[in-house]
This record gives structure tokens, C-alpha cells and sequence, in this order.
């Protein structure tokens, strides 16, 4: 099967879905001429212009705000906030109108549109590009959440995102852009709220999501040298979350870790470890482990912001612990 | 014959090469490694130096993600700024903000954002703070054309305005919102005419020529610090080099155009007026820029051989 880049697998499912249906359209900063900050829409101008491709002002707020607004009256926007970093800009927008308007009318609208943006460090961007703040847009009812970890999903979760009738946070991770995996030819699409096991094990389940799947997958690689056999578990969307594909492999390696790129506290893998110790608790024979960045902003420096993102080695270690190695 | 002499102007004159130069040296060391973005804002040189050279050093500045320049021209030192760049314990940050998010408190010089937009709102409060202490500092807030569209440029203006506060804001317009054109994202033709809408002076200036901005700078300050701000500059301007180092800045203007503002290179224009005008000797500027070469030999190597912060050092200053 051909090889996608994920920044590639999310550029087909932009076009497939823009020539699927003329409602979609895109908006964002820097998206058409400059094919965006991380490249995705490159090209997509010259083929959709200027009209479906739009460049906005700098203005988060507006474009959260006029995304909704083309929402509520037959249009299907694909908005970007080129940072999550900024999406508190655009935050009244998403928190208090886009989530809620369904809500607030008794049902009497649907809001199909998707924010894509992306976040994660580990490119030195320092303090104000470098976040992971999935947990704030999880945490409000009326908003799906969707984090893709490889070019295969990120593709056919986008193309779900794209035709779902509520709004969507779609996070990309921007260490993932240039990584590739087989993504095939044919139309395929992923339900949002199921996950995927990335590696089967017995030993030890990792949950996680984003780029911490690799990390996961690349720790599972160095503990089976050590004779611990990890299963990895891809939450793939934190709303709705796949809530059986977690318990079930909690159920059958008896040993539940949960790895986010966010900081520690108050992370969204804080909300998996509590609905393991809520529904799996008689299952497990170890304490339930957490893995994540350390509580501080994101170091310009590249150690330290080495220090405090989560990686493969301190998955490992903490598997070790935890397998008493 | 400019009205303002030639002592000042060749201060000015050095304020641009120090930006240039800095830049210039950034870049270079940045292809050889230096981590993360820098944004440089080559072509842009004699706003900052301009503006600053008439701030007193009890005046505040806030600035951009393209900051080098109006915190160089506001007196901050190449070689903490370079160290910070390296990511070193020496650098203004502790290497913990980078390019983005220098700072000199010392020097009134209070930061610079990776948010667009995000400083003129703060500057707002500055001035807040400046004049219920009855003090005539005053605050400056450099920004670009395409933070005007922020929301946070019109309440920040829109609260500076209703309370009359001494903050000067500078608006770089390199004609430019990274790679969207000002007649893409704006209606008017002049960045100024916003100013319009609050109440309060809007002034154009050509942004590449020093004197222009000195002159026009010179009485925006004086009125700020009298009570008559704030006020809004806008100096049109051009950066002659991409977005940041990864944007080879071709996709979105053709190469003529960034020939022909290279053409108004503003430090040679200055160079041309103060020579004319027998107010400098070429000599004289070549060793104002020889010395500034050498300032960077030193601040370079003093980056280089700054000790790194240690990892553990990243969980200090999260909290007072
Ligand atoms: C709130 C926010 N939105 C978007 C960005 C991404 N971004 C960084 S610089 C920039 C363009 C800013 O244009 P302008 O204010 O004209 O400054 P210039 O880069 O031209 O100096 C954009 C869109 C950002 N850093 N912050
Ligand atoms: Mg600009």
C-alpha cells in the first residue's frame, strides 16, 4: 500500500470532502497562498480558490464566531486556528456559543463545523507554541474531540469530522506532520469514539492518544527486550471516548497506564485513570500509572523542554516500575 | 536640512545597525543550529530606532513575536539577547522564552509576545498604572499590521482611548500579515484611519525613512507624556526576508517586489542623508558599524560560552 505523511493523509481528506460536498469550505490564517503554517492546505487553493480557500484576518475569535455563523445556515466550515495556543482567543466562541447553541435552543440547530488546530512540543517553540490544552475543550459538554496519531486515522477521523453534524476540536500534533504510514487509495472513513489498538499485549495497557502513541509504541519496542509485553491502546477521540476498548484491555493485562503529552495535573488522562478506578478497580493488580509532561510551561530551551515533556524512556521506566523490574 | 541633529541621528544610525546586525549574525548562527524560530525584521530598522531614540529610560516597551529590533533600540544588550537566542542560563530568559520573549525589566523593557496582538491590551494597563502614579513615563506598544485585526488591538485601543492614557502605539506595517496583504484583510488603505474609530490621532510615516520616523516620533512622545495620548504611528515598511527562517517568503510576493523595497534600504538612506547633509563622514558610520561588529564578535562567543541551564532549572520560576 502507498505511504501518506499524516500533513498529507489530512490534505486528501480536506480535498475529498471539499469536492464530496461544496458546503465545505475552509478558513484560517495564512491557509491559501502559504498553504498554511504546517503546510496542510498546500496547493488546495489552486485547486478550490480563493472562495473555499480563505485567508482571514488574524482574528481567532471571528473566525471560531464566523465558522459557527456559516454552520447555522447551510455551510459545512472547516475553520484553523493555526496554535491551540490561540484557540483561547477564539475560547468564548467555541466554550460558550459553539458548544452550547444546540443546547441553549432545545435542539433547534445543528452546528456541522470542525476547528482544526494543532499543539505538543518538541520543536523548541517556546512557552506560547508549544501547549497541549485538549483537556479544556473535553471538559465542555457539546464539543467532540478528536486526536489523531497517525496519517491512516488522522484521514479518516477528519473526513468523519467533516460530515458530523457537531462541532468538532480536530488536534493535530505538529511532530506528526512529516510521519507516514500506508494509507490507502479507496474511500475509507473512521467513527468517531472508537479506538484502536495499536499493539496487542498481556503484560500492560497503555492508553493514550497523539503523539504519545509513538512514544507508547516505541517504549513497548525496548520493554519487550526486557520481556514485558505492552499493549497500546489509541483513545483516537477523547469525546466521545471508546470507554469498552479501554476497560477490556485493562481487563486482560490487569495493569493500566495512561500517557498525555499535557501536563500532569488536571490532564485528560487524569479523566481515563478515574473511569478505570471507577469501572476496571477489581481488575487491576497495580495501582494505575500516569505519564505526562511536568506541571510548567514549555521550555524554550530544547533539555529542558526534554525535562518536562513526556517520552519513550520515561514510558519505560515507569513499566519497569510498575512490572516490579 | 532634518530638524533634528546630528548627534541624535547618528545614534539612530547605530540603533538601525545594531538591529541589522544583530539579525544578520542571528540568522547565520541560526542555520548552524540555534533552536526553535526567529523571526527577523530586516528592512524595518528605523521605526524602532527612530521611535526609541527619543524614550527616556523611565519609558516602558512591549513588543512582538518580530522583537529583536524595538528591544535592541530600547537599550537591551546583544550578548544577553544573543544568549537567549542559544538557549543559554546567560540569556535574558534563562534560555526558558527564546527569540520570541525577550524581556529586560531593568530597562523598562517589559517583553514580547508569541500571541499577535496580545501586548497592546498590557500596554493599556501600563499606562493605567503610569498615570495613577502620577508619573510622565510613558508606555509604548510595537506591533505589526496584522495585529490590528486582533480583537485585543481594539479593546486595548479602545480602553486606552477612553482613558486617555500615555501609551504610544507603533504599528509596523511590513504591508503584510505573514503572507496575506494588507488589501486582503483590510479595507482601508491606511492602517492610521483606524485610530478613527477611537477618538484619538492616527499618523502615517514612511517607515523606511529614520528621519521621518525621529521627527514624527519625537512629537507623538511629547504629546503621550503632556496627557495628550495615546496615539497611533503607523510606519510602512517592508521585511525584505521571509516570515521566519523557515519561510523563504516567495509563495505569497513576487521577487521584483522585494527588490524594489530593498532599494529603500533604510540604513542606507540614512547613511545618504547624514552624509549629504554633511552631518556624518561615511568614516564616521563605518566605524559605527565596525564597532558594532565587533559588539557581536562578543556577544556571540559570549553565547557560545555561556554554561546551558540545567534541566531541573526548567520547574523554577512557575511562581513568585
Ligand atoms: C494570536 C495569534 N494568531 C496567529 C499567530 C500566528 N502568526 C504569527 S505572526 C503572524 C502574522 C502577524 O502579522 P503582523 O502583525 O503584521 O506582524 P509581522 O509578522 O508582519 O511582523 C501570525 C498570523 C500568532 N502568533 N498569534
Ligand atoms: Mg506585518
Amino acid at each position: 500500500m502507498r505511504e501518506l505523511t499524516y500533513r498529507e493523509a489530512l490534505r486528501e481528506a480536506l480535498r475529498e470532502e471539499m469536492k464530496r460536498d461544496p458546503k465545505v469550505f475552509m478558513m484560517g490564517e495564512e491557509i491559501a497562498e502559504y498553504g498554511g503554517s504546517y503546510k496542510v492546505s498546500q496547493g488546495l487553493l489552486e485547486e478550490f480558490g480563493h472562495e473555499r480557500i480563505r485567508n482571514t484576518p488574524l482574528a481567532e475569535a471571528a473566525i471560531a464566531g464566523a465558522a459557527l455563523g456559516a454552520s447555522l445556515v447551510g455551510m459545512r466550515p472547516v475553520a484553523e486556528i493555526m496554535y491551540i495556543d490561540f484557540s483561547f482567543i477564539a475560547a468564548d466562541q467555541i466554550i460558550n456559543q459553539i458548544a452550547k447553541l444546540r443546547y441553549m435552543t432545545g435542539g433547534m440547530v445543528k452546528v456541522p463545523m470542525v476547528m482544526r488546530t494543532q499543539g505538543g512540543g518538541g520543536v523548541a517553540a517556546g512557552p506560547h507554541h508549544s501547549q497541549s490544552l485538549e483537556a479544556i475543550f473535553a471538559h465542555i459538554p457539546g464539543l467532540f474531540v478528536v486526536m489523531p496519531s497517525n496519517a491512516y486515522d488522522a484521514k479518516g477521523l477528519l473526513k468523519t469530522s467533516i460530515r458530523e453534524d457537531n462541532p468538532v476540536i480536530f488536534i493535530e500534533h505538529k511532530k506528526l506532520y512529516g510521519e507516514s504510514c500506508p494509507v490507502p487509495e479507496e474511500e475509507y472513513t473512521i467513527p468517531l469514539g472508537k479506538g484502536d489498538i495499536k499493539r496487542e499485549g498481556n503484560d500492560i495497557s497503555i492508553i493514550t492518544y497523539s503523539r504519545c502513541v509513538n512514544f507508547a509504541l516505541e517504549a513497548a519496542e525496548e520493554l519487550a527486550k526486557d520481556g514485558v509485553d505492552v499493549e497500546v491502546v489509541d483513545i483516537r477521540t477523547l469525546k466521545p471516548l471508546d470507554e469498552a476498548i479501554i476497560l477490556s484491555s485493562v481487563q486482560k493485562t490487569g495493569k493500566a497506564m495512561v500517557v498525555y503529552e499535557a501536563c500532569r495535573t488536571g490532564g485528560f488522562g487524569a479523566e481515563i485513570a478515574a473511569l478505570i478506578g471507577e469501572k476496571a478497580f477489581d481488575y487491576l493488580d497495580a495501582p494505575i500509572r500516569r505519564v505526562a509532561s511536568l506541571d510548567s510551561p514549555v521550555s524554550f530551551n530544547p533539555r529542558q523542554e526534554q525535562y518536562i515533556l513526556v517520552n519513550p524512556e520515561k514510558i519505560q521506566a515507569a513499566a519497569l516500575e510498575m512490572m516490579g523490574k | 536640512m532634518p530638524e533634528i541633529d546630528a548627534a541624535k541621528l547618528k545614534e539612530i544610525y547605530t540603533s538601525m545597525v545594531k538591529i541589522r546586525f544583530f539579525e544578520e549574525r542571528a540568522i547565520i548562527e541560526y542555520r548552524k543550529g540555534l533552536p526553535g524560530f526567529i523571526h527577523a525584521s530586516i528592512g524595518q530598522e528605523a521605526i524602532p530606532a527612530g521611535v526609541c531614540a527619543f524614550l527616556r529610560e523611565d519609558d516602558y516597551t512591549i513588543t512582538t513575536h518580530r522583537g529583536h529590533g524595538d528591544i535592541i533600540a530600547k537599550g537591551a544588550q546583544l550578548d544577553r539577547m544573543m544568549a537567549e537566542l542559544f538557549a543559554k542560563k546567560t540569556g535574558y530568559c534563562k534560555g526558558k522564552g527564546g527569540s520570541m520573549h525577550i524581556a529586560d525589566v531593568d530597562r523598562n523593557i517589559l517583553g514580547a509576545t508569541g500571541i499577535v496582538g496580545d501586548g497592546i491590551p498590557i500596554a493599556a494597563g501600563v499606562g493605567t498604572a503610569l498615570k495613577m502614579q502620577g508619573l510622565d513615563s510613558i508606555m509604548v506598544a510595537f506591533f505589526g499590521d496584522g495585529a490590528t485585526n486582533s480583537g485585543a488591538f481594539h479593546e486595548g485601543m479602545g480602553l486606552a482611548a477612553a482613558w486617555y492614557l500615555p501609551v504610544l502605539f507603533v504599528c509596523q506595517n511590513n504591508l503584510y500579515q505573514q503572507s496575506t496583504p494588507t488589501r486582503d484583510y483590510c479595507r482601508l488603505t491606511d492602517i492610521a484611519d483606524r485610530a478613527k474609530g477611537y477618538g484619538i490621532p492616527g499618523i502615517t510615516v514612511d517607515g523606511n525613512d529614520a528621519i521621518a520616523v525621529a521627527e514624527v516620533a519625537r512629537e507623538a512622545i511629547e504629546k503621550c507624556r503632556k496627557g495628550e495620548g495615546p496615539i497611533l504611528i503607523v510606519g510602512n515598511t517592508y521585511r525584505t526576508v521571509g516570515h521566519h527562517m523557515g519561510d523563504p517568503g516567495t509563495s505569497y510576493r513576487s521577487k521584483e517586489e522585494v527588490e524594489e523595497w530593498k532599494k529603500k534600504d533604510p540604513i542606507k538612506r540614512l547613511r545618504q542623508q547624514l552624509v549629504q547633509n554633511k552631518m556624518a563622514t561615511d568614516a564616521e558610520l563605518d566605524e559605527i558599524e565596525n564597532n558594532v561588529l565587533r559588539e557581536l564578535d562578543e556577544a556571540v562567543k559570549f553565547a557560545q560560552e555561556s554554561p546551558e541551564p540545567t534541566p531541573e532549572e526548567a520547574l523554577e520560576d512557575i511562581y513568585a
